[in-house]
């Protein structure tokens, strides 16, 4: 599974609520018009900026906070491919390859706005091509995925009726 | 070696020998899903063509995020939960009960041992009962009410040692933002934390609930207060379900291990915007405040009301605060009305809001305008989090919001307990 796009930078602890604000999630119903108010407090017009196969790459202890799902189908919804972070909130984790949305553990720091990135899910490596650097992280174990190969929780669980481990 | 009680909760309830770096499937003993993360849960359910939940009580959804409804979509929702839940038999706990967190620990469907889910990140609050419990997003709570089974990776623990006792005017709420402070909001992430000591005899249920509660804070999967006879006797005549208290073996294997001197801590303050920007009162103590809140599955129980009360009895709060109040469940509110504690607040000027989330995660019921100041016992101070990414949250105990909306800034609330006492 390789991914490739172009870098969108974020810094320490980007909490669920900065990703998608509470008021929002709990008055609409559908991604797309959500999708318009991922990370406003942040970057106003994010939405605009974003294009479909952009990667979001981040500091540590993203998606901190409240266990609300919407925040990552809204990210999935809004054309990123993948995330990049120093460290995830657990929850946040979870919910990633819950819905198909791949999330790496590397070091971001050498990582800036703009750049573009080929990443390697398998082997665990990820190429600067803006900055020709390359970074390794380690691979996502086996069964996480799994579930990204399948598409998602729902559709592992529907294919294999259980948590193939 | 020896197991922590994550490892031996989760060993029991996937049936084998499990240790921290494993990951295994496990059987939930109950689920839990509120209104704030819209019908989800059940889409997802249906969309995995569910029928029947894995068994029918193990189910509790309740209202009380946007409770009433402020919208006719949210409305909508409600209504989705109550059809859902009749046609399944599932629990649920409709306006004005009160806050699910609260709910489940009240009404003793949680018990030492148990091993639950809940679409909520606060749902960590039941290890104040000696619980493995845990918040998950929607999917994971969608795809578990088929089969009652879920996958976890073991956890490795921190373990906190508590020495002393809490001083008059610090509270347990107090002790986990110092700790949370410590240790930041990633410093327990993927790890569950265990506390133990004889300095847990100076806190109550009530206080041991707000510190499971904000484990989440410093990012852990599940927490554990050492079961003692104030759980049992919290649990007496109120429990629904067999009790298995887990301990863990002496010569466990810990992480990490800290140490707390409680009666060497002061009155503490969580600062915008994030839950480990914490001071102590001397750093803060004077910076206006437009707003005071009480409540939320932190800090709105009956013991956060009794101080309340106390120190705002005969007196009047500032007239340019507005001070909320949202009981944490129907059964609180009760509690307080007939102690008298509701009549000195509402006396003193406070606005009582229905049991549930109130403002706390900027739904409805007080959302503050620009650059309002807003102090609140709930648990996060993120940008935004009450609905208005213009205005400022500090955290604090009841008693420090009490004293502070008396005078209008933030506030030592030992002044205003010393002055209790000399009268």
């Amino acid at each position: 599974m390789i991914i490739k796009g172009r870098v969108h930078r974020f810094g320490d602890s980007v909490s669920t609520d900065q990703i998608i604000a509470g008021k929002y999630k709990n008055r609409m119903s559908d991604w797309k018009e959500l999708s318009t108010h991922l990370f406003e407090e942040l970057v106003p017009d994010f939405y605009r900026k974003v294009k479909e196969g952009d990667l979001i790459v981040a500091g540590k202890n993203f998606g901190c906070g409240s266990s609300r799902e919407a925040a990552p189908r809204v990210i999935q919804e809004s054309g990123v491919r993948a995330i990049l972070a120093k460290s995830f909130a657990r929850i946040f984790y979870r919910n990633g390859f819950n819905i198909g949305l791949p999330l790496i553990e590397c070091d971001t720091n050498s990582i800036s706005e703009g750049s573009e990135l080929l990443v390697d899910l398998r082997k665990g490596q990820i190429k600067n091509i803006t900055d020709d650097v390359e970074i390794s992280f380690k691979p996502i174990p086996a069964f996480m995925l799994q579930i990204l190969l399948d598409g998602g929780l729902v559709s592992h669980f529907k294919k294999f009726r259980r948590f193939n481990l | 070696m020896g197991k922590t009680i994550a490892e031996k909760i989760l060993s029991v309830k996937s049936g084998q020998d499990a240790k921290a770096g494993d990951l295994i499937v496990a059987k939930v003993d109950r689920i839990m899903s509120h209104d704030g993360n819209r019908p989800l849960p059940l889409k997802i359910f249906e969309e995995m063509g569910g029928t029947k939940t894995f068994h029918a009580e193990g189910y509790v959804l309740v209202i009380d995020h946007s409770a009433p409804s402020p919208t006719e979509s949210i409305s909508k929702v409600h209504q989705d939960m109550k059809h859902f839940a009749k046609e399944r038999g599932s629990i649920l706990y409709d306006v004005g009960e009160g806050i699910c967190h609260q709910l489940m620990i009240e009404k003793g469907l949680v018990g030492p041992g148990d091993l639950i889910i809940g679409s909520d990140s606060h749902t960590c609050t039941y290890g104040a009962l000696g619980a493995f419990s845990t918040g998950m997003g929607s999917t994971d709570v969608g795809i578990c009410l088929l089969s009652g089974e879920q996958w976890f990776k073991v956890p490795e623990t921190m373990r906190v040692l508590l020495r002393g006792k809490l001083n008059e005017g610090i509270y347990a709420k107090d002790l986990i933002l110092n700790l949370i402070g410590r240790v930041g909001s990633d410093g327990a992430n993927y790890l569950a934390v265990e506390f133990t000591g004889e300095g847990l005899r100076s806190i109550n249920m009530d206080g041991r609930f707000t510190i499971a509660n904000m484990l989440i804070e410093m990012g852990a999967k599940a927490g554990f207060i050492e079961v003692d006879e104030i759980t049992l006797e919290y649990l007496k005549g109120r429990i629904k379900v067999p009790m298995f208290p887990i301990y863990p073996d002496r010569d466990a294997d810990y992480f990490r291990d800290l140490e707390v001197d409680l009666s060497t801590l002061e009155p503490q303050v969580g600062v915008p915007h994030a839950v480990d920007k914490v001071r102590s009162i001397k750093e803060v103590e004077g910076q206006r405040i437009d707003v005071g809140f009480l409540g939320t599955c932190t800090n709105g129980r009956l013991s956060d009301l009794e101080v309340t009360a106390r120190i705002l009895k005969g007196r009047k709060i500032d007239p340019n605060v507005q001070f909320l109040i949202a009981p944490a469940s129907r059964e609180v509110l009760l509690q307080a009305i007939r102690l008298g504690y509701i009549e000195s607040l509402i006396e003193s000027g406070a606005v009582l809001l229905p049991p549930g989330c109130g403002p706390c995660a900027g739904n409805h019921m007080g959302i503050p305008s620009d650059d309002q100041v807003v102090i609140s016992t709930s648990n996060r101070n993120f940008k935004g989090r009450m609905g208005n990414p213009k205005a400022s949250i500090y955290l604090a105990s009841p008693a420090t919001v009490a004293a502070s909306v008396l005078s209008g800034r933030i506030t030592d609330c030992r002044s205003f307990l010393r002055m209790n006492n000399d009268h």
